[in-house]
């Protein structure tokens, strides 16, 4: 690892970690306010009943007990229900039902957390358990109980429709394929699970009208306009400030209720309320990832080239429809499931459903359900594989995309903007050794090996950087986003940006871009990110949005600023603009390089008292906001190595390789660091990581205990690569990273694992591949991973 | 209940009730937030903190069951303005993304270098193999602790 600052782009120690290393990060429970109370939620036992009667006599006359919310008195405020990111309504707190097990029903303030979590238990609640929909497939039935019947009208479970690609054309090809096979698959319901739960600190001044939310979210721009609108205060008297985030992973973006009823309970009680969830709290209600049922076709012809793809998916939303994804597409980006292939054709639909399970969807790095997407073609070609007889590095390599069909339109859509697909899956098999690695499976089979070796391969491609206006906006905001950077006079720069950092190190990455663009050095740059009142407005972080978009204004901000110094060098220098050149860091006379200025005289200059050129106002201060004209597209390839013990089922990861093209590094360390974690995610959710319930909605992964997350002995040391194709549209030429992992690398795994078990003869076997579940495949009995069975 | 508990070398003397979680004692009490919490069932390792020089979980001893021990937490960590060889490797080696599990890490990894002050990859796994982290995928954790076994010039043993 190198030390030394690099005047821009390239591997640089972490500027946030001086504070993090010392204990001195700010989470939002480490934010202690004079007077303040704690609140704590009362959350129902059952997963569908009608509430009766609340009676919080009891809790309100413990000592310390400063106020007792239902959903009673939010209805006198208006605020019982809000809208959600799909333009849904959610219970703030339930007044007519509870619809999921955990759900909110009451919320206590008090002087201390312990006393808040002791006055819920005096609140007695009478329910009357109603029967539930659990089993998503079930939840269109006839006599399926009706969850949703606070909506006028509704008569059933079902939330949409929608279909993308070509259905006509894909069935013609379909009737004549030689090949063709179709696979059911679950893509099982999870959950991030960032390792600092959710919570808010909201702080109401009566005398100045001002709120102040203390809150880890990912988008703090997009809540505070939320809060404005829900809560009818005005939008200019709120500030939220999104200090140190302990991960979000997608999880920190929608608003909770518990944040609704910390504000509720400071204006209430005329004092900030702190409100932080535990972990059952933060497993059982804030949002889940995945849960969609697909029914995945392939066809192909009998040499193993795909000509067309199509999948019916049954997609489970939970409660209440809570998605975060731009509007226009009620299944995210899914439709990007004709994946890094040269396919003719593909159509999917989507059937979206409630039931009575926490609401959420797209909560974990999924790059708004590209993870499900890539899932799906990855394992349809590891199936095609299967019944053709062919290696399944061979099939994908000459199925890829070639590098001479970029700019590429997929079949359902999508403008790929750049890749060179077979070079980086080269390179993953090159860095694996995978002729060496079939060798020594064939061998090892062939001599009867207990132990049985699997080799997994995915190669997937993202879409990320939501998103170009015209297409996309979230609850009518558009997804563009802000920066501002002010150089001061001696040229020390701060900068302003609208996204949020989760861990992703941005105070580090944008100022190496200022740094790139301006030719100082990052730790001349100060990075101000996460509250509302010190930044222009965007839409945040998630979807791996940050570097696309808001990389993209921080880089055109600071070329702004550099055509400001432009202008004031020529004055400074006494030339024409269009005579000066740039070379990093200083505007200087074309041929006559020693005639120039740098950036620091320039801003100093430009504050002080050369005179400028009529219309140019002087400073060196610039805003932005970037609309990004086209999504950007990462990809990679990856390679998975189990050894599977059939006695037992237990699968170890023993390699895995990984090869990302994320364009252009900005900071190859954190790049990497990005990639480490979402390949620890890959193992996470192909063999442990699992939300199951019972038949009667009763939550089964509402802790660590059950709820299992890989730790560092599971995971493998990982090899990584990279090949760099940058984005052509984008400033700099980066194309964003910190989902491509996360969403790649479950396929590699998975097939690894289905790979070792192919002399069993088994084709496919739902997430997670747990040793109970790997060893019920070789046993030839079903498993059925989203339910308790036996 | 009156405690007395020295962390990081400061005695503190206070009343608390019975019931309160050592973890919340330092954080709410003394004001130490750098030991953090992030579950309920002694999963997850966030509040690690060392007890008489050895890693324990915050979460599962109540304040009360400190009393006149030693505890020291990240805010300890650092001697005399001279950061510990183990908060050196951490930055060094990108170890910390959110940094939300890294003073539970960082306390551990003090504890294995000061009783094996050379570990090899597999016996660092092992070390933090009760904590957390959803960031790192712990490779970069695991360099981290060798950089700082590596760069410690006087490794001390401790007794
Ligand atoms: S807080 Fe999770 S182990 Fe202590
Ligand atoms: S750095 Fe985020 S949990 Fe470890």
């Amino acid at each position: 690892m190198t030390t030394s600052t690099p005047m821009g782009f390239g591997r640089m120690h972490r500027k946030e970690d001086a504070r993090f290393i010392r204990g001195r990060g700010q989470y939002v429970d480490d934010v202690q306010l004079p007077g303040m109370l704690h609140g704590a939620i009362l959350r129902s036992p059952h997963a569908h009943a009608r509430i009766l009667s609340v009676d919080t006599s009891a809790a309100e006359a413990l000592p310390g007990v400063k106020a007792v919310i239902t959903g009673e008195t939010l209805a006198g405020l208006g605020l019982a229900w809000m809208p959600t990111l799909s333009k849904d309504v959610q219970a703030v707190l339930a007044t007519d039902k509870v619809r999921f097990q955990g759900q909110e029903v009451a919320f206590v303030v008090a002087e201390d957390r312990y006393i808040a979590r002791d006055a819920l238990e005096l609140i007695e609640v009478d329910y009357e358990p109603l029967p539930s929909v659990i089993d998503a497939r079930t939840a269109l039935a006839e006599a399926a109980p009706v969850i949703r019947d606070d909506l006028d009208g509704k008569k059933d479970n079902h939330i949409f429709d929608w279909e993308a690609g070509d259905r006509a054309h894909t069935e013609a090809i379909f009737e004549r394929a030689e090949v063709r096979v179709s696979q059911d698959m679950l893509y099982p319901r999870v959950h991030p699970a960032p390792l600092e739960t959710c919570g808010a600190l909201a702080d109401f001044d009566k005398v100045t009208g001002k709120l102040t939310v203390w809150c880890p979210t990912q988008a703090p721009h997009a809540h505070r306009t939320l809060y404005a609108m829900v809560a009818g205060l005005p939008e200019h008297k709120i500030r939220v400030i999104s200090p140190d985030i302990g991960g979000g992973f997608g999880g920190k973006v929608g608003i909770y209720p518990g944040y609704v009823c910390a504000i509720v309970g400071s204006i209430v009680t005329g004092k900030p309320v702190k409100w932080m969830e535990d972990r059952s709290e933060n497993l059982m209600s804030t949002a889940f990832a995945r849960d969609y049922h697909m029914t995945g076709e392939i066809a192909a012809t009998q040499d193993g080239r795909v000509q067309a793809i199509r999948v019916k998916v049954l997609a489970d939303h939970g409660a209440f429809n809570g998605t975060a994804q731009p509007t226009k597409f009620p299944a995210g980006f899914f439709h990007v499931f004709s994946g890094s292939y040269d396919i003719e054709t593909a159509h999917c639909e989507v059937t979206g459903v409630y039931s009575n399970k926490a609401p959420g969807g797209v909560a974990y790095a999924c790059s708004f359900r590209i993870t499900e997407a890539v899932y799906l073609v990855e394992r349809l070609m590891d199936v095609l594989a299967y019944e053709l007889g062919m290696d399944p590095a061979e099939l994908r390599m000459k199925n890829l995309l070639r590098a001479d069909q970029f700019p590429y339109t997929s079949p359902t859509g999508w403008e790929y903007d750049s890749g060179d697909y077979p070079r980086t899956l080269a390179l993953a098999m090159e860095m694996a050794g995978y002729d060496k690695l079939r060798a020594e499976q064939a061998e090892r089979r062939a001599n009867g090996d207990r132990r049985l070796m699997g080799i997994g391969l995915s190669f997937f491609t993202e879409a990320v950087g939501a998103g170009p206006r015209k297409h996309m906006d979230i609850l009518g905001l558009g997804m563009a986003d802000g920066a501002e950077l002010r150089v001061h006079p001696t040229g020390k720069a701060v900068l302003r940006v609208s996204c949020q950092s989760q861990g992703q190190g941005h105070e580090t990455t944008f100022a190496q871009i200022v740094a790139e663009e301006l030719g100082i050095s990052p730790d001349d740059v100060d990075v101000v990110h996460g509250d509302t009142d010190q930044t222009p407005f965007g839409l945040g972080t998630y979807g791996s949005r940050s570097t696309p978009v808001s990389g993209a204004a921080a880089a055109m901000v600071t070329r702004k600023v550099r055509d400001r110094a432009k202008l004031v060098a020529s004055a400074m220098l006494e030339v024409a603009p269009d005579d000066l050149e740039w070379t990093k860091g200083r505007w200087s006379v074309k041929g006559d390089p020693k005639h120039g200025a740098t950036i620091q005289e320039i801003a100093l200059a430009s504050h002080g008292a050369v005179e400028l050129p009529e219309g140019v106002e002087g400073h060196l201060d610039a805003t932005c906001v970037y609309n990004p004209p086209n999504l950007t597209y990462p990809f990679g390839a990856y390679i998975c190595v189990v050894d599977v013990d059939p006695d037992t089922g237990q699968v170890d990861v023993r390699r895995f390789i990984a090869v990302d093209d994320c364009g252009v590094r900005i900071n190859p360390m954190i790049v990497e660091g990005q990639i480490h974690g979402g390949l620890a995610d890959g193992i996470g959710m192909a063999l442990m990581q699992l939300m199951a319930f019972d038949e009667d909605g009763n939550h089964l992964g509402a802790s660590f205990m059950d709820y299992l997350l890989p730790t560092a002995v599971e995971c493998p040391s990982w090899e990584l690569g990279e090949t760099v194709t940058p984005s052509p549209h984008h400033p700099i030429g980066a194309k964003g990273v910190g989902e491509s992992a996360t969403v790649g690398s479950p396929a590699a795994v998975v097939n690894a694992v289905l790979d070792a078990l192919k002399p069993y003869g088994i084709r496919h076997a739902d997430m997670p591949l747990t040793p109970s579940n790997v060893w019920r495949a070789i046993q030839g009995r079903p498993i059925r991973t989203d339910l308790a069975i036996t | 209940m009156q405690i007395t508990v020295t962390v990081n070398d400061q005695p503190y003397t206070r009343e608390v009730e019975p019931r309160l979680l050592l973890v919340h004692f330092l954080r709410d009490e003394l004001g130490l937030t750098g030991t953090h919490w992030g579950c309920d069932t002694s999963n997850c390792g966030a509040c690690v903190v060392q007890i008489d020089a050895v890693p324990v979980k915050s979460c599962t001893m109540l304040a009360v069951m400190a009393d006149g021990h030693h505890v020291t937490t990240v805010e300890g960590l650092e001697k005399n303005g001279e950061l510990d060889p183990v908060q050196k490797g951490f930055t060094e080696c990108h170890g910390l993304q959110c940094g939300f599990c890294t003073p539970g890490m960082m306390l551990t990894a003090r504890w294995l270098l000061d009783n094996n002050p050379d570990p090899d990859e597999s016996e660092i796994r092992e070390a933090i193999s009760g904590q957390l982290c959803r960031c790192t995928g712990y490779e970069n954790i695991v360099r981290s602790v060798r950089w700082a076994a590596e760069h410690t010039c006087t490794p001390e043993v401790s007794a």
